[in-house]
């Protein structure tokens, strides 16, 4: 610390640093000068594209675009056409209360995000006090829609799941069912959770319920104490790389019976690597709203779309970006219909309105409001047969 | 508030040894000038942002400096002053401010308080504004005394690895403890949701400005001396009669004290905490705007930690560079000004104003000894 700080650096330094606080300005001037004409409609597309969590950001980014692109490609919503506004909020509550700041100075009518749970409820709470529509592909926590009725999501939630697959399981006549998850994540207890409760109302056993924590690998343990108390199914709530490692390890020790799953098996086949073979998976049923597989045009349409555009198969996050985009988008032609001005304070009603009112044909099935931000839609429930997934069953809303 | 640390003691004494003639500014005129420069710069502030020329979103980023400005400030009382390294100042903030947040919460209620009041800023939301915001930096003070006590018998980079060991442990009791304990507390991995957004612009401003007073007078005080003292020569010091774990220990809960404020105003910005946002990363990121700017200057704190707080925001349109630019910028200062932009080096406006009365202009040569320490 002895070297002292001259005056000649610090005049150098203070250039320096006007150098770069100019430069900082103007870019800044460029970046807020984006109003919307009269002919566009403005709408913000918020999620993580950089950071830990991108994939999913990424994913439901490349849907949202899509619909849009299709909807201007068709003549936008009453000949105007559809500006997308996109920010990149790195799956940060920070960053996100900012992106959202700046999207209502830019003119934003509705917002189509958040995707992770944090930041999106972040962002529903500042957003809950300037009635902004809202609506999230993929933010599952409870919460999201608890701050006032302009959030909506387009994807069912952990405890809706849970309780599904619990009637699912009694449907298929099973008597006795245990659950493996991991006891410290969020989503994966969330299902597990509600999963038991609703066995408990129905009457169905669970006779044992196994933890293990992120990051496990050998389940070998757990699943020994479940083989012990010989269930009809187990319940495996995790994302498909666990999954596919629990089916497998289970069929090493004999484990002969179902296995049963949430949306979070998506990809266990057909992803990026193979995590359970064939005849390991052959039985076993998980709830998702959106495959590939699935034979209705409106999917087949939408995954020929989509193959077209990127030159590759969409996932799950992919139609659930496709559907948040339609119900945002669905809303405010409601509201253009009805002549009001869209970036004022009734403008915002009336698309909350019209979101809540409305119903659309989604890709993962036909989206209501029934009163809350939690859609009404149909799940389906998907099987394996000879290595390809197939839709089992389609649960109504 | 802007004002010099050492260098201005140092300066005066020696101005006062070379020439009598030289003119000075009495301490009230010098406060005074300080004071309103302050009320000039919030009220300036509040009528901008009351008109509208300062957008929501730039409050929003303007108060996030603040909380930032007064991280780094706390930060360098253990790292430039103490001359310490810890790696668990997001450990402090994330206490600071979930106890800042519940506390609000629980006692809003209780007062019948709504979320209007802390807009409208009512007597008894300002008065549970600061006994919050208190409360929170009182809480992360004591986890700062707990952790400060074994943590600084080490030294170097065994200290540095101990206080990263206990930010960890305080991310992962937020995490746990609601399954401890068996009731809603902090929410776990989904995080605190619901926090009323008791910050803005002017009582983000009146904190930074009263907790930078608080900083700097302490340190120009005999306890600050200690504590740089310390600093400089640990043995001489104790061999000066400076009880060093006492100072050391004071140092670094003051430290962790003024974090916890910081992260009580981070809660109310939001709205949400969650205990993934205090990781290792959030330490390391206030550490870099404190070494940056100059461990041991005031001013460079206040100065890297607006830059880097504004420089993400301004270069969102190049969002994807935006990292690569970051760690280049502090390659370039680290090779060459390793000691930071500002070194040890700090502004003091009356002192200039002095210079400037007495003629001592920098274009000007310097009659007899060579003031370096401009």
């Amino acid at each position: 610390m002895a070297n002292a700080f001259c005056r000649r650096d610090f005049v150098k330094l203070s250039g320096i640093s006007a150098v770069g606080l100019g430069a900082a300005s103007i870019l800044s001037a460029c970046g807020g000068s984006g109003s919307s004409s009269s002919d566009t409609i403005k709408v913000g597309l918020m999620g993580p594209y950089s950071g830990d969590v991108a994939q999913y950001g990424l994913a439901v980014r490349k849907g949202a675009e899509l619909y849009v692109k299709q909807l201007n490609a068709d003549g936008g919503l009453d000949g105007k056409k559809i500006e997308l506004d996109t920010q990149d909020e790195k799956g940060d509550a920070t960053e996100a209360v900012n992106v959202y700041n700046k999207m209502v100075e830019g003119g934003v009518v509705g917002i189509i995000g958040d995707v992770t749970s944090t930041p999106s409820i972040a962002v529903a709470q500042v957003a809950a006090g300037d009635n902004m529509p809202l609506v999230s592909a993929a933010a599952t926590a409870a919460d999201f829609v608890s701050f006032g009725p302009n959030a909506f999501r387009a994807c069912i939630t952990d405890p809706y799941q849970g309780k599904l697959m619990a009637d699912f399981a009694a449907s298929q006549g099973f008597k006795t069912v245990a659950t493996i998850y991991n006891s410290g994540g969020d989503y994966e207890k969330g299902v597990n959770d509600a999963f038991v409760a609703r066995c408990k109302e129905i009457g169905l056993s669970v006779a044992t319920e196994q933890g293990y924590q992120s990051g496990d690998v050998d389940f070998k343990g757990q699943l020994t104490s479940i083989i012990a108390v010989k269930p009809d199914a187990v319940l495996s709530p995790n994302y498909y790389q666990e999954d596919g490692q629990i089916v497998t390890q289970a069929r090493q020790l004999g484990y002969t019976g179902a296995f049963l799953g949430a949306d979070g098996w998506s990809n266990i086949v057909g992803g990026d690597q193979e995590y359970a073979s064939a005849e390991d998976l052959e039985g076993c049923f998980y709830d998702c709203s959106f495959v590939i597989e699935n034979e209705s045009e409106d999917v087949q349409k939408f995954v020929k779309a989509f193959q077209d555009e990127y030159g590759e198969a969409p996932t799950n996050f992919c139609a659930l970006g496709y559907d948040a985009a339609m119900v945002l988008l669905g809303g405010i032609k409601t509201a253009l219909s009805k002549g009001v001005d869209l970036s004022s304070d009734d403008g915002r009603q009336a698309i909350v309105d019209g979101i809540a009112q409305g119903s659309v044909d989604g890709v993962t099935g036909t989206i209501k409001y029934d009163g809350s931000g939690d859609p009404v839609k149909p799940t389906l429930v998907i099987t394996f047969e000879g290595g390809s997934q197939k839709v089992f069953d389609e649960v109504g809303a | 508030m802007e004002e010099s640390n050492l260098s201005e003691a140092v300066e005066s004494s020696a101005a006062s040894t070379s020439g009598s003639s030289r003119k000075k500014l009495s301490m009230p005129v010098r406060y005074l000038i300080n004071a309103v420069l302050v009320a000039v710069f919030i009220v300036v502030g509040e009528l901008m942002i009351g008109s509208g020329t300062i957008t929501r979103y730039q409050t929003t980023v303007l108060e996030q400096v603040g909380i930032y400005i007064l991280m780094a400030v706390s930060l360098n009382i253990a790292t430039g002053y103490l001359g310490q390294l810890p790696l668990g100042h997001a450990g402090f903030m994330s206490v600071g401010g979930y106890s800042c947040a519940l506390f609000i919460m629980h006692m809003q209620g209780t007062l019948g308080l709504t979320v209007r009041d802390f807009v409208t800023g009512s007597p008894a939301a300002v008065v549970l504004f600061c006994a919050g915001l208190l409360f929170g930096g009182v809480m992360a003070a004591i986890c700062g005394l707990i952790i400060g006590i074994p943590a600084l018998r080490l030294k170097g980079d065994y200290l540095a690895i101990i206080t990263l060991g206990f930010a960890e442990i305080i991310r992962v009791v937020m995490l746990n403890i609601d399954g401890v304990l068996g009731f809603e507390l902090t929410g776990g991995a989904r995080g605190l949701t619901g926090i009323p957004s008791y910050t803005n612009f002017l009582n983000t401003f009146l904190v930074v400005v009263i907790s930078l007073f608080l900083i700097h007078t302490m340190m120009k005080s005999r306890h600050g001396r200690a504590i740089l003292a310390i600093r400089d020569n640990e043995i001489a010091a104790e061999a000066s009669g400076v009880h060093t774990t006492y100072y050391k220990t004071l140092a670094f809960v003051v430290s962790a004290f003024f974090a916890g404020i910081a992260g009580g105003l981070y809660a109310g910005c939001i709205g949400v905490m969650a205990p993934a946002k205090f990781g290792f990363m959030k330490s390391i990121e206030i550490l870099v705007m404190v070494v940056l700017g100059g461990m041991g200057s005031m001013l460079g704190s206040v100065l890297s930690a607006t830059v880097l707080t504004i420089l993400p925001e301004a270069l969102r349109a190049f969002a994807d560079y935006r990292m690569v630019v970051y760690a280049v910028v502090l390659i370039i200062v680290m090779v060459f000004r390793p000691q930071g932009l500002l070194g040890t080096y700090d502004f003091s406006l009356t002192g200039t104003l002095e210079r400037v009365i007495n003629g001592e202009l920098p274009w000007r040569k310097p009659k007899k000894e060579v003031d370096e320490n401009d």
